[in-house]
């Protein structure tokens, strides 16, 4: 399925905008673009493996959070999930 | 959707004033009545720089009555490619000075309320309470908590605004109704892990595009119209030009906005973002990075000056210098030093393997990144790392002032 990567996180996927791999639920999702794309994994999860709290992941427009199964949520090929970091920038 | 601000005795236009808004007041949804809800209105603009400005000028220019600064920066130069607000003649003065000009200049009869100030938890309460929309377009998630904290306790919206290199998003915050930013972000990301637009750098136009986005929504919780971006977040990217709204959720478990709150005044956001206080006045990318210049250890990394490298380049020391900065800084201004930027130093540390029993001094633009890469390299087993104090602008300023800085 595809993911969207936000552009603080690109460097870590070379450059990449939409990376695609493949899986049955968010967690394997995940766990399969952590292992194409180590350096993501520090950003996205916590050592303990718990997706980090200033990290928001949507599948297609809602948010996983508020999803029955949250990241143990089933998905198809069709479905798009979107990484959305804090940015704070504004003034500088 | 009800104004989001009192009705009762709006103030009249004069005849001037009708004149200068007449294409509002043709406009049904804006009229007589709304134009003068405008004039009524205050609105808190938190920070001039490149969202506040295009934000602070488009609702001067509609004819929002009252429009308080917050800014305790004076103008620089690098400000002017995205910051209209501001111009070369300003180049130095306060931010709030400068941008009076320009707001005046474009509408006189606006009354400008200057807070040459750093928004803090002692002074938000007081500075916020006056006005009837807060617009938020900090640089920092410090100023992004307060600022949230503040609206949600004072029961104020937010239009938010925030962006970063091409990528923007904006959402109404604050009001009874609707989600926080605490809702979409519980926490803050560790100091450093989100790099600053100053690190990262921000196409210039993107916050003219997301503070028009952030006036559109004052100005249309102002008047009581249209469909505010309460409960949605738009996700803006400025290279595909795709705008996208995604569904924000109230989280019942809100700290400040749930039913059962436990953040009930300010607290220490510094503290709460994890970073130390700025010790002075000054950019604050410096205060939440940790630009580490004054110390002459900082993590078990030894701070060389500028001067000391250049000492020991000269003696011909044994000396490695590696520069971690991308490769498009390197053509902007360069020490010579071969480079791996600090994204992949940790991947790419074998590269350096023969330099491991050698003095390596490691440096970015201003040693925020430079110091992270130290780090790595001394974790991976390098016996003798610095980090170079200030970076390539420090060099500019106190070694090779012909050097251009950025």
């Amino acid at each position: 399925m595809k993911i969207h990567i936000p552009t603080p996180l690109r460097g870590y996927t070379g450059g990449l905008e939409t990376v695609s791999v493949p899986g049955t639920t968010v967690n394997v999702v995940f766990q399969q673009l952590t292992i194409k794309y180590p350096e993501l994994k520090q950003h996205l999860f916590t050592p303990e493996g718990k997706l980090r709290s200033f990290v928001n992941v949507y599948l297609n427009d809602d948010d996983i959070r508020y999803l029955e199964g949250q990241q143990e949520t089933a998905v198809k090929d069709s479905d798009e999930l979107t990484i959305i970091p804090s940015i704070a920038g504004g003034v500088n | 959707m009800p104004t989001a601000i009192e009705e009762i005795a709006l103030p009249k236009l004069s005849n001037d004033e009708i004149a200068r808004y007449s294409r509002h007041l043709i406009l049904p949804e804006v009229g007589m009545e709304g134009q003068q809800k405008l004039k009524a209105a205050k609105v808190l603009c938190v920070g001039t720089g490149g969202l506040g400005a295009p934000l602070a000028m488009y609702l001067a220019a509609a004819g929002v009555g009252t429009i308080g600064l917050v800014d305790f920066d004076t103008v620089d130069a690098s400000n002017l490619q995205r910051q209209i607000i501001h111009s070369t003649a300003t180049v130095g003065k306060l931010k709030v000075d400068s941008a009076e000009i320009m707001l005046k200049g474009l509408n006189p009869y606006l009354n400008v309320v200057k807070h040459n100030t750093m928004l803090t938890s002692a002074n938000a309460l007081e500075i916020l309470k006056d006005y009837d929309v807060i617009a938020d377009g900090t640089d920092n998630f410090q100023t992004r908590y307060l600022v949230n904290d503040a609206c949600v306790l004072l029961n104020k919206p937010n239009a938010y605004g925030s962006i970063f290199r091409f990528e923007g998003q904006a959402s109404v915050f604050g009001t009874k109704e609707g989600p926080c930013y605490r809702c979409l972000y519980p926490e803050p990301p560790p100091p450093g892990l989100v790099p600053s637009c100053a690190e990262g750098g921000v196409l210039g136009i993107l916050p003219g595009l997301v503070g028009v986005i952030q006036a559109t929504e004052t100005i249309k919780l102002i008047l009581g119209i249209g469909e505010p971006l309460i409960g949605r977040l738009l996700l803006v990217d400025a290279l595909g030009m795709s705008f996208r709204t995604l569904k924000l959720r109230k989280n019942p478990e809100c700290p400040v906005c749930g039913p059962n709150p436990t953040v009930t005044e300010l607290i220490d956001y510094d503290q709460f973002c994890g970073i130390e206080k700025p010790t002075s006045v000054g950019p604050l990318e410096v205060a939440r990075d940790k630009a580490v210049g004054d110390h002459p250890v900082v993590d078990g990394i030894p701070q060389i000056t500028v001067e000391e490298l250049k000492r020991k380049l000269d003696a011909k020391e044994d000396v490695f210098v590696l520069d971690v900065r991308e490769p498009h800084e390197y053509l902007i201004a360069n020490l010579g030093a071969p480079q791996i930027p600090v994204g992949e130093v940790e991947r790419r540390v074998g590269e350096l393997a023969a330099q491991k029993n050698r003095e390596v001094v490691v440096h970015c633009r201003s040693g925020a990144r430079s110091q992270k890469a130290a780090l790595i390299l001394k974790q991976a087993g390098f016996t003798n790392v610095s980090n170079l104090a200030g970076g390539i602008l420090a060099w500019a300023d106190k070694i090779d002032p012909s050097m251009p800085k950025y």
